[in-house]
């Protein structure tokens, strides 16, 4: 194909994905503004205000980046991951499979639109936080720069599930079992300097820390981890599952015979 | 005097096979070529093998070995330039039904990268002629099962393929339907030029649209002919008399096998070189009155059931002697 032709094909792909999410609104935008809405209140209004401060910030200054990054996390895996599947469960997918469209472009596609739904709800989300605090943005650009690494980042996750997948629970599992715990683990709602060294060491070891770190840095310009090697750490991790899940497309896993 | 170029097939397929993880080999080293522009039909029962072959073409199945080239690209070499000859409508509805029915068509001209202002017109084309444009906003789940078929048909020529195979495409639909869709792939095969491989149940859906076929049966291609020859080595054709008033047995027309199928219903065995008037003199002669006739079954049919049974009994006896 040509680059225009792949540009066609990639834009169609993205506006197939928007359309779909946004098609299903109250499934998909409008679940996680009530939630964060609720997270606001009980935690960041109602028990924050009795918490006092962290890292030097109000409770609700310290949870509001968390809270976003958490939203943008948990909406772009699992718009990928569901929706691939449902292309796989409804074989919509030999659509893309018989035309001459590279593998490549098939996966920036669904990457692109599960970035597009994570950012779209960021966005809402940050609206919603605006009712409850005013937000400052130390580090524009990197706060920019990290929540749509992060997007591409959990995409990619939610593609990988989805080929690997063989039913509808099977796409479930991991929102539920790993991707929660790490989030509310990865000092979403606290800062692991609160945490018994040991605990710090183990925190460590969770990626959806860095990232939330890098975030917050780029709000209040505080972290408790070094930005610089979070934000490669998570490039490392970019370029190691788009290699993975290309490889698997390649192979034609879950979805040729 | 230069020579006439040679023309490349639309298709052309060496020892393709396939054998599934579970060990089960589909394909047993198949050949196949169809012409350009030609009407093709891939006959076989179920499990023999036609979908996996189409699946092969079609990229959605992994061959294990050999060679196929579509209108002289290789697949294994520059599968994408071949895909852009290909349209493929599959046997089960594999689109998204949620989707509105204009999106589905304009989406797929995009993954081909057609642009926009091409790709407008010609879904209106094609929505039109297949009768669904009036369904152009709605959901493709609200459609009737023919238009669901006709949608698929319509997505596939989207990007005017050269090739496009038709994988039982007319399965559920209606006689009405079934004819109105025959006419629109006549149409497409004899004034685009489009060569069409069928695969179909329906073996009066072939002898009607298909100038050659393939048999194929235990992932073995059986017989690969035209439509005519084929229909010209048909020995016997059975015929069904609806007779005026019932008849207590059958009577005894000397060369011909005749037998009541039903008491006021004769069939009639004529083979090659035999008149069908003698039977009619012969049964004049009884006083028994014919009020009409028509075929017992489709003339493909009878040498296709003919050709496969044989075809079970060989396996079957080699599988015996091994």
């Amino acid at each position: 194909m040509s680059p225009q032709q792949i540009a066609i094909a990639l834009w169609t792909l993205l506006v197939k994905e928007i359309k779909r999410f946004t098609r299903i609104w109250p499934q998909t935008l409008l679940p996680p503004s009530i939630t964060m809405t609720m997270y606001f209140i009980i935690f960041g209004s109602l028990i924050g205000s009795r918490i006092g401060e962290m890292d030097g910030f109000s409770y609700m200054d310290f949870i509001v980046p968390g809270l976003i990054m958490m939203s943008v996390i948990t909406n772009s895996y699992s718009n990928v991951a569901s929706s691939f599947f449902s292309n796989k469960f409804q074989r919509s997918i030999e659509e893309m499979m018989v035309s001459p469209m590279p593998n490549w472009v098939i996966l920036s596609g669904f990457v692109l639109g599960g970035m597009a739904r994570g950012l779209g709800v960021g966005v809402i989300v940050t609206i919603v936080s605006l009712f409850f605090t005013r937000l400052s943005v130390a580090h524009p650009l990197l706060t920019v720069g990290v929540v749509v690494l992060t997007a591409a980042l959990f995409s990619l996750g939610g593609f990988i599930n989805a080929l690997l997948a063989d039913k509808f629970d099977d796409i479930s599992i991991v929102p539920t079992f790993v991707l929660t715990p790490l989030t509310y683990l990865g000092g979403v709602f606290y800062s692991i300097s609160l945490l018994p060294s040991f605990w710090q060491g183990v925190s460590l070891l969770n990626p959806i820390l860095y990232m939330v770190n890098v975030f917050r840095y780029g709000f209040l310009g505080v972290s408790d981890i070094p930005v610089g090697w979070a934000l490669a750490a998570i490039l490392c991790f970019i370029l190691v599952l788009f290699a993975i899940a290309l490889w698997m497309l390649e192979r034609g896993k879950g979805i040729r015979s | 005097m230069a020579e006439p170029a040679l023309s490349i097939p639309a298709l052309s397929i060496r020892g393709l096979t396939k054998v599934y993880a579970n060990g089960f080999q589909a394909l047993k080293g198949i050949d196949l070529e169809v012409a350009e522009g030609d009407f093709f039909a891939l006959l076989g029962p179920n499990g023999a093998g036609k979908s996996t072959t189409l699946g092969v073409v079609s990229s959605l199945v992994q061959k294990s070995d050999g060679k196929v080239e579509i209108f002289g690209t290789d697949i294994d070499r520059d599968f994408a330039r071949a895909k852009y000859h290909l349209g493929v409508v599959p046997q089960e509805f594999n689109f998204n039904q949620f989707e509105k029915v204009i999106d589905i068509v304009l989406a797929q001209a995009g993954y081909y990268g057609m642009p926009r202002r091409e790709a407008l017109p010609r879904a209106e084309e094609l929505l039109r002629d297949l009768g669904l444009w009036d369904k152009r906003n709605g959901s493709a789940r609200m459609l009737s099962g023919g238009m669901k078929r006709r949608l698929m048909i319509a997505r596939a020529l989207m990007h005017r393929p050269r090739l496009l195979i038709l994988d039982e495409p007319t399965a559920g639909v209606d006689i009405e339907l079934r004819r109105s869709m025959w006419d629109y792939m006549r149409r497409i095969n004899r004034e685009e030029g489009t060569t069409i491989i069928l695969t179909t149940h329906y073996l009066e859906e072939a002898e009607s649209l298909c100038r050659h076929v393939a048999i194929i049966n235990h992932g073995e291609i059986i017989r690969n002919t035209g439509v005519r020859e084929l229909l010209a080595e048909l020995d016997t054709e059975t015929f069904l008399l609806d007779l005026a008033r019932p008849l207590g047995e059958a009577p005894v027309v000397e060369g011909f096998e005749v037998s009541l199928s039903e008491p006021a219903q004769l069939t009639v065995a004529v083979h090659r070189g035999q008149r069908l008037n003698d039977v009619f003199a012969a049964l004049n002669d009884r006083g028994i009155e014919v009020v009409s006739m028509r075929n017992r079954a489709n003339r493909l049919e009878e040498m296709f059931v003919s050709m496969v049974e044989q075809g079970n009994a060989a396996t079957a006896k080699a599988e015996g002697q091994a």
